[in-house]
C-alpha cells in the first residue's frame, strides 16, 4: 500500500506540474486583430472570459454581424496567436523519498528555486466561412513535444437559430468555469483540481472535465446567451486519440445555465453539469501485454455539481461543487493498464472482496476582485472529501484535497493586438495520506513570471 | 490693405476652429462635472460615473478615452468610430438633427450596428448598458443645453398590397433614391462612390441586394424610422418633410423587394413581374419630389 501511495503522490505532482503549465485555450489576441476590441472586451482579465467574450465563443467566434466571414478581412489575416509564460519560482514539497548512506531511505522537504518557462500554446481559432468555425491547438510541453490539444470544427446556428450548434473533434468541455482560461498557473495550484480528481488507487482517469475530450457537441443558447445548454457524446478515452482503451465506451457530458441580472450589481449565473460514463476496465494481452482498443467489462462513472457566478460590483466569486462516483472496479484498480501496467488485468478479473464504489464530495470557490481593467487579485479555495472508500479498509480521510491559491496580474498593456500580464501567484495544496509513510503530503508553490500572447 | 484683410481672415479662422475645438472637447473641468449625466430608460436609471470602467473596457479602443473616435483601432476601422463629442448619432427615434433620446441609444448599444465594427453589447446587464449611455451623453454640452427631440409618430402599419408595392417603387425613383442605393438596392447608384459623411469621409449607401438587417434595425417599422428620421451624420436625410405615412410604408414595402430574404413583398413583386426602375424614364407625376442629398441642418 505504500508503495501504491508513493506512487499516487508521485503521479499527482508529475499531473500538477503538467497541468499548470498547459492552459491550452486561453485569449486569442488573433480574434481582437479581426474585430478591432481590446482584449478587455471579451476577457475580465485574460484569459478568463466575461459574458460578451462567453456569447462570442457560444456564437462560434463571431459577433454576428456581417463581418464574420474571414472574406472580410485582409487577406494577410492569419488567425494564429502564440502564448508563453517566462518565470521565476520557488517549489517546495515535504516527504521527498531519498537514499541515505546507509543503503537505506528517508523523507525530506525538497526546495528549489530557479528560473523557467512554461509549455507553448499554438492557438489558432475563427471562421472558415459565415457560421462554420473551427479550432486547432498544438501545444508543446517545454521541452517540445508537441500534442494536439484541440482540434474540431462547428457547425453555428443552423435554421438561423441560436439554439443548434454542433462541434466535431477535440474540444474543452463546455465548463461553466472554464479552467482553460483560468487565470491560476502556478505548480501547486494552477488546474482545478476538481476537475481531475481521482481518488487514491483509483484507475479511472477517464472521467477528468478539465482534460480536452474527443466527440459530439450540441450546444444551444438563447439570443443574449443568458441560457446556455450543451450535450456531448464523447469516447471515453480522456481525448487520447486512436481509441486505445476501450473498445466500445462512451460517455456523455450535461451542462445547463441561466444568467440573470442584478441591478447594479451585475448579472449572475447560475448552472449544473453531470458526466456519466463508461470506461472498459479489463483488456486482451499478448505475450502479457494488453492490447490497445481491446478494453471490454465497461463500469460506469459519473461526476455532478452546481456553479455559480455571482457579482457584486468590482468582486466576483465562481463556486463549483462536485459529488464524484467510480465503480468498485475503478476503485479496485482497474481500468488502465495500457499507460500504468501496474493496474489490474487478466488473468486478474475479479473484484476483490468488500470494495465499494468510492464517492466523494468537492467545492471550490475563486474569487476575483477586478480593480480595472488592468488589475485583478484572485484567490482560490479548494476542497475535496471522500465520503466513501472503495478499500473499507482505507483511512477514511485517505486521499482528501486542500488548495489555496492566491495573487494577483496586471496588465500594463491593453490593446487590440496582443495581451501580456505581470502575473504573481503563491500557491499550497495539501493532500491527505498522500506521503509514502502514509502521512500527509504538502507543496507550495512562488510564481513570478510574464504571462505574454501575441 | 489686401495683407491686412487676409490676416485678419485668418486670425477669424483659427479663433473659429480654436471655438469649435473646445465647444467640441471637454476640459478635465466639465468632464468632471458631466460625470454627474444621467440616462433613464424604463425603470432604469443610468450614471456616467459607474460606467467609466466599462468605457475603457469595451469602448475607448474604438472611440477613444476622449469619446472623439480616435481609439487606437479607429484608423483601421471603415465606417469610422462615433464621435460622441458631436452628439451626431445615426440612429434616433427623434426628428433630424435633434438628440436622440437615452432609449435610442440604449438600443443602439444593445444590438450593435450593422455594417460596421460595432457589436451588439446585449451579453452586458441592463444596468451597464444604461450607464453606458450615460457616461457617452458626458461627452458633449449639448446634453446639458439641448432637450432631445420628441420621438416620431409611427403609424400603425397597413397591409401590404399590391398597389402599395407598386407605389413605392414609384417613390423610390421620384425621390432618386436609386442614385445612391441603385436600381435594385446594390449600393452602386451613379453617387455612390461620391458620398460622405459629416466629417468629410468617404461613406457607403446600404446596400439591400446583400443585407436583411439595417444599420438601425431589422423591422419594418425600424426600417419606417430610418426613413423619416435620416440617419444624422450621413448623406442619408430624413423624409418626414416629403411624403405622408402611408407613403413612406409604401416605400418600405417596395425595399422589402430588394432583400434577399424571402418576404410576402417579394412574393407580391415576383406575381407583378415588377422591373426594376427605368431611370431615364419619367417619375410618376403623383409621387412627392426628391430630397437634397446633403448634412444641411445636421449638428457640426
Amino acid at each position: 500500500m505504500t508503495s501504491a501511495r508513493s506512487g499516487f503522490a508521485g503521479l499527482l505532482l508529475t499531473a500538477s506540474f503538467l497541468l499548470s503549465f498547459t492552459s491550452n485555450a486561453t485569449a486569442l489576441p488573433a480574434f481582437a486583430r479581426k474585430y478591432g476590441l481590446r482584449c478587455s472586451a471579451c476577457h475580465e482579465a485574460w484569459p478568463m472570459l466575461n459574458y460578451f467574450g462567453q456569447k462570442f465563443k457560444d456564437n462560434g467566434y463571431q459577433l454576428m454581424n456581417d463581418r464574420d466571414s474571414p472574406v472580410w478581412q485582409n487577406p494577410s489575416y492569419w488567425p494564429v496567436t502564440f502564448r508563453m509564460t517566462p518565470f521565476w519560482h520557488r517549489e517546495s514539497t515535504d516527504k521527498i523519498t531519498y537514499d541515505t548512506p546507509g543503503g537505506g531511505s528517508a523523507l525530506r522537504r525538497l526546495t528549489f528555486t530557479g528560473f523557467d518557462y512554461g509549455g507553448l500554446d499554438i492557438l489558432s481559432a475563427g471562421t472558415i466561412e459565415k457560421n462554420i468555425s473551427f479550432q486547432i491547438i498544438p501545444a508543446s510541453d517545454e521541452l517540445g513535444s508537441f500534442h494536439i490539444e484541440a482540434v474540431n470544427a462547428r457547425l453555428d446556428n443552423l435554421f438561423h437559430s441560436p439554439w443548434l450548434n454542433f462541434k466535431f473533434g477535440k474540444f474543452e468541455l463546455d465548463n461553466i468555469v472554464s479552467e482553460k482560461r483560468g487565470l491560476t498557473l502556478s505548480a501547486s495550484g494552477g488546474g482545478y483540481n476538481l476537475y481531475h480528481f481521482i481518488p487514491a488507487g483509483d484507475g479511472n482517469m477517464f472521467g477528468q472535465l478539465g482534460d480536452n475530450q474527443i466527440g459530439v457537441e450540441w450546444m444551444g443558447h438563447s439570443a443574449n446567451d443568458r441560457t446556455r445548454l450543451s450535450v456531448a457524446v464523447l469516447s471515453s478515452t480522456d481525448g487520447n486519440p486512436d481509441v486505445p482503451y476501450g473498445s466500445n465506451s462512451y460517455t456523455t457530458f450535461i451542462t445547463g445555465s441561466h444568467a440573470f441580472n442584478v441591478g447594479k450589481l451585475g448579472t449572475d449565473r447560475v448552472g449544473f453539469y453531470a458526466m456519466v460514463g463508461e470506461a472498459a476496465t479489463t483488456f486482451l494481452t499478448d505475450g502479457g501485454v494488453p492490447l490497445p482498443n481491446s478494453g471490454v467489462g465497461n463500469k460506469g462513472f459519473s461526476r455532478e455539481g452546481f456553479v455559480g457566478l455571482f457579482y457584486f460590483n468590482k468582486l466576483n466569486f465562481q463556486v463549483v461543487t462536485q459529488h464524484g462516483s467510480d465503480s468498485p472496479w475503478f476503485g479496485a484498480g482497474f481500468g488502465n493498464p495500457i499507460d500504468d501496467p501496474s493496474a489490474p488485468n487478466f488473468p486478474v478479473n475479479t473484484l476483490p472482496a468488500g470494495f465499494r464504489n468510492p464517492t466523494w464530495n468537492g467545492a471550490f470557490v475563486e474569487t476575483h476582485w477586478v480593480h480595472s481593467p488592468q488589475l485583478i487579485f484572485f484567490q482560490r479555495s479548494e476542497w475535496i472529501r471522500m465520503s466513501q472508500q472503495a478499500d473499507p479498509t482505507a483511512a477514511s480521510n485517505l486521499g482528501n484535497l486542500d488548495n489555496y491559491v492566491f495573487g494577483y496580474r496586471y496588465y500594463p498593456i491593453m490593446n487590440s493586438r496582443a495581451g501580456f500580464a505581470w502575473h504573481n501567484e503563491y500557491s499550497w495544496i495539501r493532500q491527505r495520506g498522500g506521503a509514502p509513510d502514509g502521512t500527509d503530503l504538502t507543496s507550495n508553490s512562488l510564481m513570478l513570471g510574464f504571462d505574454f500572447d501575441f | 490693405m489686401r495683407t491686412q484683410q487676409v490676416n485678419s481672415l485668418a486670425c477669424a479662422v483659427a479663433v473659429l476652429a480654436i471655438c469649435s475645438l473646445s465647444s467640441a472637447q471637454l476640459t478635465k473641468d466639465q468632464e468632471d462635472t458631466n460625470l454627474g449625466m444621467e440616462a433613464h430608460v424604463g425603470k432604469l436609471t443610468g450614471h456616467a460615473k459607474d460606467a467609466a470602467m466599462n468605457y475603457r473596457r469595451y469602448c475607448a479602443g474604438c472611440h477613444g478615452d476622449l469619446g472623439d473616435g480616435e481609439g487606437e483601432n479607429a484608423v483601421w476601422l471603415d465606417p469610422k468610430p462615433r464621435n460622441f463629442t458631436l452628439a451626431t448619432f445615426k440612429c434616433r427615434s427623434t426628428p433630424s438633427g435633434s438628440l436622440p433620446t437615452d432609449e435610442d441609444l440604449y438600443e443602439t448599444v444593445g444590438r450593435g450596428l450593422e455594417s460596421s465594427n460595432m457589436p451588439s453589447w446585449n451579453p452586458l446587464s441592463n444596468q451597464s448598458r444604461a450607464d453606458l449611455v450615460a457616461y457617452v451623453k458626458h461627452f458633449s454640452e449639448r446634453w446639458k443645453t439641448e432637450k432631445p427631440g420628441a420621438p416620431i409618430e409611427i403609424p400603425v402599419q397597413p397591409a401590404v398590397t399590391a398597389d402599395r408595392v407598386k407605389s413605392g417603387q414609384a417613390l423610390f425613383q421620384k425621390l432618386e433614391c436609386w442614385k445612391c442605393h441603385g436600381v435594385e438596392g446594390r449600393a452602386n447608384g451613379p453617387s455612390a462612390d461620391t458620398l460622405t459623411d459629416d466629417q468629410n469621409r468617404p461613406i457607403k449607401p446600404f446596400n439591400f441586394h446583400d443585407q436583411t438587417r439595417f444599420k438601425c434595425g431589422e423591422t419594418d417599422r425600424d426600417l419606417y424610422r430610418i426613413f423619416m428620421t435620416g440617419l444624422d451624420g450621413t448623406p442619408m436625410p430624413s423624409f418626414a418633410d416629403n411624403v405622408k405615412p402611408d407613403e413612406a410604408w409604401d416605400l418600405v414595402f417596395y425595399l422589402r423587394t430588394l432583400q434577399p430574404m424571402h418576404t410576402q413583398e417579394k412574393e407580391i413583386a415576383k406575381q407583378l413581374g415588377l422591373k426594376p426602375i427605368n431611370t431615364n424614364a419619367p417619375a410618376p407625376a403623383n409621387a412627392p419630389a426628391p430630397q437634397p442629398q446633403s448634412n444641411e441642418n445636421k449638428p457640426q
